[in-house]
C-alpha cells in the first residue's frame, strides 16, 4: 500500500501543474493578444463632415408673380404678392441682419451673434472690431464664416425683428425709415449683392426661398399693384 | 498654386491651395506658432494677426486673400505700444494658461493704435471677440489701461 500513495500524490501534482500551466498559458496568450490589439497601429481618425452637412439642402420654392394673376381683386392680389415675398423678408438669412438692437443675430433661431459685436456708426461694426475682422468678401467654406463685400447691418430704422409683416411692409414704404424710394427699394431687393447673399449663404445654412430674381419679380408686381400692405 | 505672402516684413513663396486658411500657412508652413489655433471658426480670437494694420482672424482668411496684404504676427510686432503692453501684461500677471494671449495682445495693440486712451467700453468693444477660458478679462482690461497711461506719460 505504501507505494500507492506517492504514485497518487505524483499524479495529483502533475495534474495541478498541468492545469496551472494551461491557465498561465491562457493568461499569457490573452494578455499578449490584447496588448498586440491595443498597440497595433491604426489609421488616425480623419476630420469628417458632420452628418447634418451631408443632408441635401432643402430647396424652398417661391410662387411666381404670375401665380397671383388669378386673384381678381387688385388689393387682395397685392397683399398676396407681398405675403409671398414676406417668406423671404422674414427668413432668418434676412432677419438676422435686421435686428431691433445694435447686435446682430445668428442661425435659424435668431440667437445673439457670437462673438459679442455691435453695429457701430455705419452698421459695419465698432471701429476696433469691424465685421471684416472675421467676415471676408466671400463665404469662407473652410471656417464656415459667411462673407460679402458689403457685410453689415441694416440701419436701426429698418429693424424687422419683432415686427409683423404688415409693419415691415409699411416701414419699407416709408422713405424716412427705409431711406429708399420705391425704385430704389425695387433695385435693392432685385440687385443688391448683400440681399443676394441670402440665396447663396454657404456652409449648411438654409437659403431663402426661390431666387433673387423671383423675389424681385414679386416685389415689382406688388409695387405695380399699388403696394398694399397686409394688416 | 504658388503665392507670395508678406509676413513680418519678409516675402515667402508658399505652394498651397488658395483656400488654405492663413493660420495653417503661418503655423505649418512658416513655423510661426505664436499665433494659436483655438476654434477655427472666428469665434475665439486666438488666431488674431494684423493684416494691413487691422486685427483679423487668420483662421478665416484665405491664403489667396492674405497674399495681397502685409501680415504681422505676434513674433514680429514692435513699437513703444507693444513694449507698454508687454510690461503691463507682466505687471498684471495677465496670462493664466496663456493660450489665448497672443490673440489678446494683438487685439490690445490694435486698440491702443486706434484709441490712445480707451475707456472700459472701448476695451469691451475691441476685446469682446477674444475669449479667455481662464477669464482673465479684468486683468486684460487693467493692463490695457495701464499700458495706455504709461504711453501717455512723459518718459
Amino acid at each position: 500500500m505504501s507505494w500507492h500513495a506517492p504514485a497518487f500524490g505524483n499524479w495529483r501534482r502533475r495534474l495541478k501543474v498541468g492545469v496551472l500551466s494551461l491557465l498561465g498559458l491562457i493568461v499569457v496568450v490573452v494578455g499578449a493578444g490584447g496588448l498586440a490589439y491595443a498597440l497595433y497601429p491604426r489609421t488616425m481618425p480623419q476630420t469628417q463632415v458632420l452628418a447634418a452637412r451631408l443632408q441635401p439642402v432643402e430647396i424652398e420654392r417661391l410662387r411666381l408673380a404670375a401665380y397671383f394673376d388669378a386673384i381678381a381683386d387688385p388689393r387682395a392680389r397685392s397683399i398676396a404678392l407681398f405675403e409671398e415675398a414676406g417668406r423671404v423678408i422674414q427668413h432668418p438669412r434676412c432677419m438676422n441682419c435686421h435686428p431691433r438692437t445694435d447686435r446682430p443675430t445668428q442661425t435659424d433661431s435668431l440667437r445673439p451673434h457670437t462673438p459679442w459685436v455691435t453695429r457701430g456708426v455705419d452698421g459695419g461694426g465698432a471701429p476696433t472690431l469691424r465685421c471684416s475682422t472675421c467676415h471676408q468678401a466671400e463665404n469662407f467654406e473652410v471656417s464656415g464664416v459667411p462673407g460679402n463685400i458689403d457685410w453689415k447691418l441694416a440701419p436701426i430704422e429698418m429693424a424687422w425683428q419683432g415686427k409683423t409683416l404688415g409693419d415691415i411692409c409699411r416701414q419699407l414704404l416709408d422713405p424716412a425709415r427705409s431711406h429708399m424710394t420705391r425704385e430704389e427699394l425695387l433695385r435693392h431687393m432685385t440687385e443688391d449683392e448683400l440681399v443676394g447673399w441670402a440665396w447663396t449663404p454657404g456652409a449648411d445654412r438654409r437659403a431663402a426661398p426661390g431666387t433673387q430674381a423671383e423675389f424681385g419679380a414679386l416685389i415689382k408686381a406688388w409695387l405695380e399693384t399699388d403696394a398694399v400692405c397686409p394688416p | 498654386m504658388s503665392y507670395a505672402i508678406s509676413v513680418n516684413g519678409q516675402v515667402h513663396h508658399v505652394e498651397d491651395d488658395g483656400q488654405t486658411p492663413l493660420l495653417w500657412v503661418l503655423r505649418d508652413t512658416l513655423k510661426l506658432t505664436g499665433t494659436k489655433y483655438g476654434c477655427g471658426a472666428a469665434q475665439c480670437g486666438a488666431c488674431t494677426v494684423h493684416v494691413d494694420g487691422q486685427p483679423m482672424r487668420s483662421c478665416t482668411l484665405s491664403l489667396e486673400v492674405a497674399s495681397s496684404a502685409r501680415i504681422i504676427t505676434i513674433e514680429a510686432i514692435e513699437g513703444a505700444d507693444v513694449r507698454a503692453i508687454q510690461d503691463a501684461w507682466v505687471a498684471h500677471d495677465v496670462p493664466q494658461c496663456g493660450f489665448c494671449q497672443s490673440g489678446q495682445v494683438m487685439s490690445a495693440i490694435a486698440l491702443l493704435r486706434a484709441t490712445e486712451k480707451p475707456t472700459d467700453r472701448d476695451i469691451d468693444l475691441a476685446m469682446s471677440g477674444n475669449l479667455c477660458r481662464c477669464a482673465t478679462y479684468n486683468r486684460v482690461r487693467a493692463a490695457i489701461h495701464d499700458a495706455a497711461s504709461k504711453l501717455g506719460s512723459p518718459t
